[in-house]
């Protein structure tokens, strides 16, 4: 993380929080400002949060790519076992249950740890797709038959299959035929040697603009979150599903959505989306918003349902880590296909033929 | 060290805090004290009976220097099959096991667990005597009413364990890993003349009781 690039976007981020944390205090510390101190504890605790999240994704520009791949395991399996606990199955579910934490959710991050693209964007939706059925059928029990496996797979879906293309980002690499040169330092000679594919400056994706391509959507995620929620605040409020959510208004998913392609778009230099087509970087973090309002109203829908206000406990009164990251996980694979659309269609990526 | 019955090496000290912490991983459990609290006078926790993994999950939500004076009482033909159970029920959890097939009257059960507790020890019992589905709790047996009769200075904590039978359900080998949720609440003693069916009826409501909460 020795370019400029990473710097900025890291330091800036970093900065920021720092400022954040300032603030914080100095409103503490004046309690004769007009703040309601309910909303300074909201702000503490989230700005709490986003020191860990970004604290974590530091660390992984420097631990080599199967630790984030772990690590987003691991969240994985928490977040699993935080929906199914709160999804009622039944005891002839357990064996099935087994296959889906201890073999479905190692494979697909096995999958994604050896780049095996072609089999771990298939292995959930298609394979364990069929097989949960059938190994529910197996154990005899027709009883709300459709629904238990619908939530068994939608379970696995979301929490395992849509969140491991967030460190899937960190395997998005050219193809060597094309461009063997990127992976190392001798990307100049390759340039010199007349490879017109290449743009001026093409460390696009090396290992450490694999790392800012991961930072970059964690952070267009936490900023489609704030944005959505801050655009909410203003005054005439027309809500979108009163019975879901009612802090959720057409003017904080318009404002927000708005706010997030412009900020995406001033950090097109930070992302794959550089030379003539910068303004993709504002259009992905314009998905990456649509797609995290789309996940917090699903994950509140099934909450709802359930009755109740969070996942877990992970820390008593604070959620479930599920509640966290629901946005993440439905922005992952969306923001990862557009990504490499665009990566396969300029050229950097052979599509598989 | 007293208390310690069983191994006393630094080994199953070790092994007995490393069990302790992977029971908490394995089950996620959320441990509440309601209008209770962990302490090491002598206690008998009784708890509804859903899973192979109970006694082990009360035991690990324990405080250390409580769990060190806690001993699961537990089935002596489940236990002692294969040397592993053996192991653990004897040099680790320190149990008691309760011989199921021959109850003798001059080895009933609650003299066992009268003579092995002595002024020190804290159980953790099932009055259910057998597993059930996690759904209803089943009546209690009445070893808890002779034992408190016996021993009427024992302080009595129920103990709820949720969503336990979801992680290993009877009957079947390799456990799942959800969430449980564990719930102290307040002590009880038995009270003076107090009918038989009326203290186990009450013991049952107040484990039922905190399943609401």
């Amino acid at each position: 993380m020795t370019d400029w690039r990473t710097l900025s976007l890291v330091g800036g981020v970093l900065l920021l929080l720092g400022a954040a944390t300032g603030l914080i205090q100095f409103l503490k510390r004046r309690l004769d400002v007009s703040v309601d101190p309910a909303i300074v504890e909201t702000f503490r605790l989230r700005v709490r949060a986003w020191w860990i999240l970004f604290s974590v994704l530091v660390v992984a520009f420097f631990v080599p790519t199967w630790v984030t791949v772990l690590l987003f395991m691991i969240i994985s399996f928490w977040v699993l076992r935080e929906f199914i606990t709160l999804t009622p199955t039944r005891p002839s579910d357990h064996r099935t249950l087994f296959f889906v934490f201890f073999v479905f959710t190692p494979l697909q991050y096995a999958l994604v740890g050896v780049k095996y693209y072609g089999l771990y964007s298939v292995v959930i939706p298609v394979y364990a797709f069929l097989i949960i059925p059938a190994a529910v059928a197996l154990a005899g029990d027709t009883k709300r038959f459709l629904e238990r496996t619908a939530k068994i797979q939608v379970g696995l879906l979301i929490c395992v299959y849509c969140l491991s293309y967030t460190p899937a980002l960190l395997t998005l690499r050219p193809t060597p035929s094309q461009n063997a040169a990127t992976e190392h330092e001798g990307d100049i000679a390759a340039e010199a040697a007349g490879k017109d594919l290449s743009p001026p400056e093409d460390n696009l994706l090396d290992a450490g603009g694999r790392k800012r391509l991961l930072f970059f959507f964690v952070l267009i995620v936490q900023l489609s979150d704030a944005m959505q929620y801050l655009w909410a605040q203003i005054p005439r409020r027309h809500v979108i599903v009163p019975s879901i959510n009612p802090s959720r208004t057409w003017e904080g998913l318009l404002g927000g959505t708005a706010t997030v392609t412009l900020l995406g778009a001033v950090l097109w230099w930070a992302t794959p989306f550089r030379g003539a087509d910068w303004w993709m970087a504002g259009v992905m973090s314009g998905i990456i918003s649509l797609m995290c309002f789309a996940g917090g109203l699903t994950m509140s829908a099934i909450k709802r349902d359930r009755g109740v206000k969070d996942y877990g406990t992970l820390v008593t009164g604070h959620g479930g880590l599920l509640d966290r990251i629901d946005s993440i996980c439905f922005a992952a694979p969306v923001f990862f296909h557009c990504t490499r659309w665009w990566l396969v269609l300029n050229g950097y990526i052979q599509p598989i033929p | 060290m007293r208390g310690y019955a069983g191994g006393r090496g630094m080994d199953t000290n070790l092994l007995r805090n490393f069990l302790a912490l992977f029971a908490r991983l394995l089950s996620g459990a959320s441990v509440r004290w309601i209008d209770s609290q962990p302490d090491t006078c002598q206690r008998v926790y009784f708890a509804n009976h859903t899973s192979h993994l109970d006694a082990l999950v009360i035991w690990s939500s324990l405080p250390q220097e409580v769990r060190m004076l806690t001993r699961p009482v537990a089935a002596k033909d489940y236990w002692t099959a294969g040397r592993i159970r053996r192991y653990l029920a004897y040099q680790v959890f320190n149990a008691i096991l309760i011989d199921r097939t021959e109850i003798k009257v001059h080895q009933s059960p609650v003299e066992m667990m009268i003579r092995e507790i002595a002024h020190e020890s804290s159980l953790i019992v099932f009055p259910e005597g057998g597993r059930g589905d996690g759904r209803e709790i089943g009546e209690f047996k009445s070893g808890l009413y002779y034992l408190c009769k016996k021993r009427p200075d024992l302080e009595l904590i129920p103990v709820h364990i949720d969503n336990m039978n979801r992680i290993l359900p009877r009957g079947e080998v390799l456990p799942v890993p959800l969430l449980t949720c564990i719930t102290f609440g307040p002590p009880l003693w038995l009270e003076a003349r107090e009918a038989k069916l009326d203290f186990l009826a009450r013991a049952r409501e107040a484990v039922k009781r905190l399943k609401e909460l």
